[in-house]
């Protein structure tokens, strides 16, 4: 049947609609959180390599990374870290074929994120 | 292509409110998605409300009274009324099901929101276009291929390996699971998504079937097979209480088994 109508077809709504499921949370999260780290490592590597170039330069990028808002990425970016490894220990799981009881998967989501929260307090602890 | 906002054609507008049915007093509010390709407007969402006394206790009953008795514009698909045509599938409450057996009082509180399918092109109200859907299923070759002589009765199975095909065999092809994943909106063009892939793993495991090595060939693309990210939608919201998620698994499994 022809249908003459069809490049003017409007898509339905999706992210704006949809239902937030704990798994689908756990996964963009895991996602983002590894490109967050990402961008952290290169802050470290930044400081790093000023280190190795001069005081004055490694004065300045020390100063910025010790900074308050310094200390809110790096805060981010041990919780990213934490979480993110917890997100890989559940995926390795999966890779098994195990763990995909939905009750099992919800379960996992949640462990990996009272995990993170847990082990950034104790990474914490220890640095302070 | 990962898009988060809808194209400006797609853009929900305010809508009609329908009055009250007079003398009900156990009414509930249903928003539903409007679309006339006839119009040339944007989408809508309606408001209606159906007296909840004198209505079936499913989703796809609300639906079939606002049809009957406040506006018979409304336009969606239906059948079977039980959960095995997979007609009904819409996006009930922010989750995708069969209106028909998603009972009313299992949406959230408040106003029970109805739309089509998520990313999905709409040709009117709450139906969407599922032709590509249908042509991946096909790509699958969703059918027993064989390569030895056919016997002179039938493919015999032990009840082991037909054990193999439960959980896999009931799914009604309705597309919940597959306009649920995010992976799918984003790259559905290429993706097969959940149901598709569910299917073939149906083939690729049953005991009788021939092309197992032809139909893995097939899937071992970076796109077909591997965009699912286990986000686990799929299983979330099959209105049958299937695993995709889990066959997808099984096949990315295979895969790897197959080289070792």
């Amino acid at each position: 049947m022809a249908d003459v109508n069809r490049g003017n077809r409007p898509l339905s709504p999706h992210l704006g609609i949809y239902h937030y499921y704990i798994t689908m949370i756990a996964s963009i999260t895991n996602r983002i959180a590894g490109v967050g780290l990402a961008v952290g490592a290169l802050l470290a590597v930044w400081w790093l390599l000023a280190a190795a170039t001069d005081a004055a330069y490694f004065a300045t990028v020390d100063g910025l990374v010790t900074s308050i808002i310094g200390d809110i990425v790096m805060l981010g970016s041990l919780f990213a870290l934490w979480w993110h490894f917890f997100g890989g220990l559940r995926h390795l799981y999966w890779d098994t074929n195990r763990g995909f009881n939905l009750d099992v998967a919800n379960k996992l989501s949640l462990y990996s994120m009272i995990g993170a929260v847990v082990m950034t307090i104790i990474s914490l602890l220890i640095i302070l | 292509m990962v898009e988060f906002t809808l194209p400006k054609n797609s853009r929900v507008k305010v809508g009609k409110s329908w009055p009250k049915p007079e003398g009900a007093t156990n009414t509930r509010a249903f928003k539903v998605y409007r679309f006339d390709p006839d119009s040339g407007e944007n989408p809508r969402v309606d408001t209606y409300h159906v007296d909840l006394d004198t209505c079936g206790p499913m989703v796809l009953d609300a639906l079939i009274k606002i049809k009957s008795e406040i506006d018979p514009t409304l336009t969606f698909r239906r059948s079977c009324r039980e959960g095995i045509c997979g007609s009904c599938a819409m996006n009930i409450g922010g989750i995708n099901t069969l209106a028909c057996i998603h009972g009313i009082d299992e949406a959230p509180k408040g106003d029970i929101a109805i739309y089509p399918l998520p990313h999905m092109p709409v040709v009117k109200d709450l139906i969407p276009d599922l032709t590509h859907f249908y042509a991946q299923h096909a790509s699958i070759m969703p059918w027993l291929e064989t390569k030895s002589n056919t016997p002179a009765k039938e493919w015999r199975q032990s009840i082991e390996d037909r054990e193999k095909l439960d959980g896999l065999y009931e799914c009604v092809m309705c597309a919940c699971c597959s306009t649920s994943c995010p992976s799918y909106w984003w790259n559905g063009d290429r993706y097969l998504g959940p149901a598709a892939l569910l299917h073939a793993y149906r083939w690729i495991i049953d005991s009788r079937d021939e092309a197992t090595g032809e139909r893995l060939d097939e899937l071992e693309d970076p796109f077909k097979l591997y965009r699912c990210h286990t986000i686990m939608n799929c299983a979330q919201t099959c209105p049958k209480g299937l695993n995709p998620a889990k066959a997808i698994s099984e096949i990315k499994s295979l895969m790897v088994e197959r080289r070792v």
